[in-house]
């Protein structure tokens, strides 16, 4: 690890302000991914902002249709939040899938959804749950927050707040694992919401997270996994690694996604 | 049996310490004034070195010196050994090339060791190694196993085809002989994945040397101190072998790896003279990965003979072994005497030829990793009679019974000569277990949800306790591989131990005081067990292949059969009787047919007082030593079955039962033996379904890390049901057979074994990752995902 100036600002103004103000700066949140390449010396950033300490980036709210979560709430903590179990079980399942334990009692929802890795979980979530990304300077849809692997709309100093999620009537998300990393090697989040279902697929695409829309069209007529017989997704648009190549990863994306529908639909 | 004798599951004594976060490994030593070490290593994979410029990093802040190749070969600091020769078929020595532990030329693995920055911090030192520049002419690399003999790329200019050795075993005429006679020929081509051991400590080492004393001391990570100690002075000359001493402080875990003598530790007792200052090094969990010696990395094609009788009557191999960009320390033993004399397995086979090509590549180092080379036989035996048994339409269990060795002792045509067993014994208690009968049942139930389901056996041997010197020296071995142990009675009657044997996970402060207090009678906590430090203990070849029961306790029970002898003799005087009269039973020495008798503490003390018999009779004291050098290697062996159930929708495979009978001949604590079955069959389960170093072609580690390198997991494993036969071993005092590597020997063709029966088709390769079986079901044209 290199050297750095550490900060710890009590509000978000302030954190706004040091990143404003400081050269190189990062943010901190979990720093479950930024920690591990700072310290394989991948990443030597000058200033480090931790947003541990900011009281505005915590809670979970249910207003309306809508479930808005904290920036800094941990994946443990959205797993085991009563809030989310009620309106959005599929979500809180989903938070209990990433890692092991240790990463989710430090990562949190708005590091990893800011860093936008393509085997992330809550990209899919984010997409197949029609997010709403909140920052401090604006409100960003999720259909146009993730824009390609580690590419988010976020610009410079800007602060995720919270992501307010829509509730569906069915929702269910399937993950296949890296047996080594705990990662998504294919994950696939379904949701039915009350003009359309929608699919989202992560650890797959070779841009990242990605909405499967023959899938959303097939199961938008009749919801259940029959309707997927016969849609795919293009083996030319899967990631291929020593994992998985890309024809597995397209064939996954078939299972991953039949077997979230049925879980979907058995939840009634 | 006592409550805390031979026989019983008494709880490790070590573990207090370990669980609650007192144990003292290697990087827990801080020595005053002591400096950190950071070596800067290749990121090429091959490349000369035109020019290394160490000027950059010397004015960097906290810099105390920066050393290359050079500076070790002013001082005349040799280089690392290979202590294992082994001769090719036409009797020339194996090639070996120049490993010095600062590269000198040429960089030959991503990895091997450049320079070595010696600063205040250790973040001083990293930063000062960036700051190193390095010339580089960068070569082709070779890293392929198969391709190394045919590439033109040249890893050592000894060895212009990247041939170390052409090495073969057994009888050539009679198995082609029998080849030309047999009724049926069963042909299997095999890769032996590699793996990367991953103790759960990284490696480190201190180096200390003291100006007052002219004597140097090493802290390090070992499996076998006193190796070190001989290896540093005798051949790599860093300090003469009375001046130096060695400590291996609690280790946490080796598998192997920590057997070897690497250039790290070479490099901090050199350079803790050079600096004046005792030099640190801790490895990380990346650089672990990079410079570990890695294991197995085999490339097999194999054919088995059968008669009309459904009879094993040849067995041929030929292996490709891969040992990496140099020869680590026992590496050349691995594929060849460690491996072949394992080919017999379980079964009476008349005639067997082995022949093994050794051969350089552009990756690190392979040498011994838990099981060494007996997983690689076991794996090629059982794939085999697995397959053959398929190609014949017989029933697996009752094919290999029908081929079992029964009768004891059996010369094998690969140079062991087996000395008990009951084969039959193993496989019928494992077959119970698993409740055999039931399988084609349980087999239906998982088509019935979808599900595929198998089983797979493995009936492994393996050779342990190594090993009587003399053999292995007639067979290329460098040192002997006896044991030594002294046994120091203190006059209030507790015992202290030294044991050239060498504890990392193995539990001998427990067991070998269970020993102890079963010979002479005493409570196991008046028991102290000493090793790890050169200074301490006098002598000892370390803990490895399986040795420390039935070669390191053999030399302890040497050592009380002394003390006791000695006790009586002090017991004549003291109850003034004659020698020959004096019975030791239940820890008191007491007069044949009276009932006069004192306790084993009583007898100590009187021993140290030397109050009633002369020195000129007797000498004062109570403590013996004893060297024990065994007679043969021991042959643990058992049956292993494994049944699994995939999933063909994703090809994910969940081990279902596991059933494990092994004979380990007499068992000193059968929990602790319990855990090490635990433990390698996990390992053992990890080299089939999940691990496997992966290099590019252009040399680069890319399972360089655990988030691409898959290390088994308690979700991964069953509850092992684990099961037990005994035929003692005739050839050690205690009747033990070792215990250690039995796991992780029979679980991969058992794993194996199991998915090729599910899926009814054979071509799988290790590890057999979803995507693997996914893909071989699919060339099965088993039922896919349900379109």
């Amino acid at each position: 690890m290199y050297a750095f100036e550490y900060h710890r600002p009590a509000s978000l103004k302030e954190a706004a302000s040091l990143a404003g103000q400081a050269e190189d700066a990062k943010f901190l949140a979990g720093g479950h991914t930024l920690l591990p390449t700072m310290k394989l010396r991948l990443a030597g950033p000058a200033n480090l902002i931790d947003l541990g300490q900011i009281a505005e980036l915590r809670g979970i709210e249910r207003s309306g249709d809508t479930i808005t979560i904290g920036a800094m709430m941990k994946h443990a903590e959205v797993a085991s939040s009563a809030e989310v179990k009620q309106a959005i079980p599929a979500l809180a399942e989903m938070a209990e899938l990433i890692g092991d334990p240790h990463v989710r009692n430090r990562g949190t929802i708005g590091g990893s959804i800011a860093n936008n890795d393509p085997s992330a979980d809550y990209p899919a979530a984010c997409l197949a749950l029609n997010a709403t990304i909140i920052t401090n300077q604006r409100k960003i849809a999720a259909d146009d927050f993730f824009q390609g692997i580690f590419t988010t709309a976020l610009e410079e100093g800007e602060i995720i707040t919270q992501v307010s999620f829509k509730v569906p009537s069915q929702a269910a998300y399937a993950k296949f694992r890296n047996p080594a990393s705990r990662y998504a090697l294919v994950g696939v989040f379904v949701a039915k919401h009350a003009d359309r279902v929608r699919v989202a697929v992560t650890g797959a695409g070779s841009n990242g997270v990605f909405r499967a829309a023959e899938m959303e069209q097939a199961l938008s007529g009749s919801f259940t996994s029959e309707a997927l017989n016969g849609v795919s997704v293009s083996e030319d648009e899967m990631n291929s690694d020593i994992h998985a190549d890309s024809a597995y990863r397209s064939h996954l994306v078939g299972v991953m996604a039949r077997r979230a529908v049925q879980e979907a639909a058995a939840r009634g | 049996m006592t409550a805390t004798g031979i026989g019983a599951p008494v709880r490790r004594k070590e573990d207090q310490r370990f669980v609650t976060g007192q144990g003292r490994y290697v990087d827990d030593f801080n020595r005053p004034g002591q400096a950190y070490a950071y070596f800067l290593r290749s990121p090429h994979a091959h490349a000369a070195i035109r020019s290394i410029d160490t000027g950059p990093a010397m004015i960097m802040p906290g810099v105390i010196a920066v050393f290359t190749g050079d500076d070790l070969a002013a001082d005349k600091i040799g280089g690392l050994i290979c202590g294992w020769m082994i001769h090719s078929k036409d009797g020339s020595p194996m090639k070996a090339g120049p490993h010095p532990a600062l590269a000198q030329g040429k960089v030959r693995y991503v990895g091997d060791h450049l320079a070595v920055v010696i600063a205040e911090t250790l973040a001083q030192a990293k930063d000062a190694a960036e700051a190193i520049v390095v010339d580089y002419d960068v070569l082709p690399a070779v890293v392929d196993t198969a391709q190394a003999t045919k590439t033109p790329v040249q890893v050592h200019d000894v060895s212009p085809d990247n041939t170390v050795f052409n090495w073969h075993l057994g009888n050539k005429d009679e198995t082609e002989a029998a080849f030309a006679r047999a009724k049926h020929v069963t042909k299997i081509d095999l890769v032996n994945n590699r793996l990367v051991p991953n103790p759960i400590e990284p490696r480190a080492a201190v180096g200390e040397y003291d100006f007052g004393t002219d004597n140097y001391t090493l802290y390090t990570t070992s499996q076998n101190p006193h190796v070190a100690r001989l290896v540093l002075s005798a051949f790599i000359g860093v300090a003469p072998e009375h001046k130096l001493r060695v400590i291996a402080p609690d280790v946490g875990g080796g598998f192997g790896s920590k057997i070897f003598i690497y250039a790290e530790e070479t490099v901090c007792v050199w350079a803790a003279k050079k600096v004046k200052r005792p030099v640190k090094w801790t490895s990380d969990r990346s650089e672990a990965f990079l410079s570990d010696a890695h294991g197995r990395d085999h490339v097999t094609h194999a054919e088995m003979a059968t008669d009309e009788n459904g009879k094993i009557i040849g067995l041929r191999v030929h292996t490709t072994a891969n040992l990496g960009a140099y020869l680590s320390t026992f590496s050349s033993s691995v594929p060849t005497y460690l491996y072949a004399p394992l080919l017999s397995g379980q079964y009476d086979i008349p005639a067997i030829y082995c022949e093994v090509d050794g051969v350089y590549t552009n990756t690190a180092p392979v040498d011994a990793y838990r099981g060494a080379g007996r997983p690689e036989a076991t794996f090629v035996v059982e794939r085999l009679v697995e397959k053959t048994a398929r190609e014949l339409g017989q029933n697996p269990a009752e094919f290999r019974r029908r081929n079992y060795i029964t009768q004891f002792p059996h010369a094998t045509p690969v140079i062991m000569t087996y000395d008990t067993g009951d084969y039959a014994a193993s496989l019928d208690k494992a077959l119970e277990i698993a409740d055999y009968k039931n399988f084609e049942q349980r087999k239906q139930e998982s088509a019935r949800r979808g599900k595929l389901r198998g089983i797979g056996f493995s009936s492994y041997i393996e050779a342990c306790g190594i090993a009587p010197s003399q053999a292995v020296g007639s067979l290329g071995a460098g040192v002997g591989l006896w044991e030594s142990a002294e046994v120091r009675v203190n006059p209030t009657g507790s015992v202290e131990v030294l044991t050239g044997s060498h504890s990392h996970g193995q539990g001998h402060e427990t067991t070998f005081a269970q020993l102890v207090s079963d010979r002479l009678g005493i409570p196991i906590d008046q028991v102290s067990i000493v090793h790890g430090d050169t200074d301490k203990v006098q002598f000892g070849m370390g803990t490895y292949g399986s040795r420390s029961g039935a070669v390191g306790m053999s030399a302890i029970a040497k050592a009380i059969d002394k003390v006791i002898a000695k006790g009586k003799k002090v017991a004549a005087h003291v109850l003034e009787a004659s020698e020959g009269d004096i019975e030791f039973k239940d820890g008191r020495f007491g007069v044949a047919g009276t009932d006069r008798s004192m306790a084993f503490g009583e007898i100590a003390l009187q021993a140290y007082i030397a109050h009633k018999f002369s020195g000129q009779d007797l000498e004062p004291g109570l403590k013996e030593g004893a060297f024990y050098d065994p007679t043969n290697f021991t042959f643990p062996a058992g049956v292993h079955i494994c049944e699994v159930e995939i999933d063909p929708d994703t090809g994910v495979t969940k081990i279902e039962r596991w059933t494990a009978v092994d004979d380990f001949g007499v068992i000193i604590n059968p929990m602790i033996v319990e855990g090490q079955v635990h433990g390698g069959i996990a390992q053992g389960v990890g080299q089939a379904l999940l691990e496997g170093a992966v290099y590019d072609q252009s040399g680069q580690l890319i399972t360089a890390s655990f988030n691409d390198y898959c290390m088994p997991r308690a979700i991964d494993l069953p509850s092992f049901q684990v099961g037990m036969t005994v035929t003692p071993c005739p050839s050690n005092p205690l009747g033990i057979k070792g215990c250690g590597e039995a796991g992780a020997i029979a679980a991969p063709p058992a794993v194996i074994n199991a998915i090729t029966d599910a899926l009814g088709h054979e071509d799988i390769a290790m590890p057999a990752t979803p995507q693997a079986v996914w893909r071989a079901a699919q060339k099965a044209r088993m039922p896919m995902a349900a379109e």
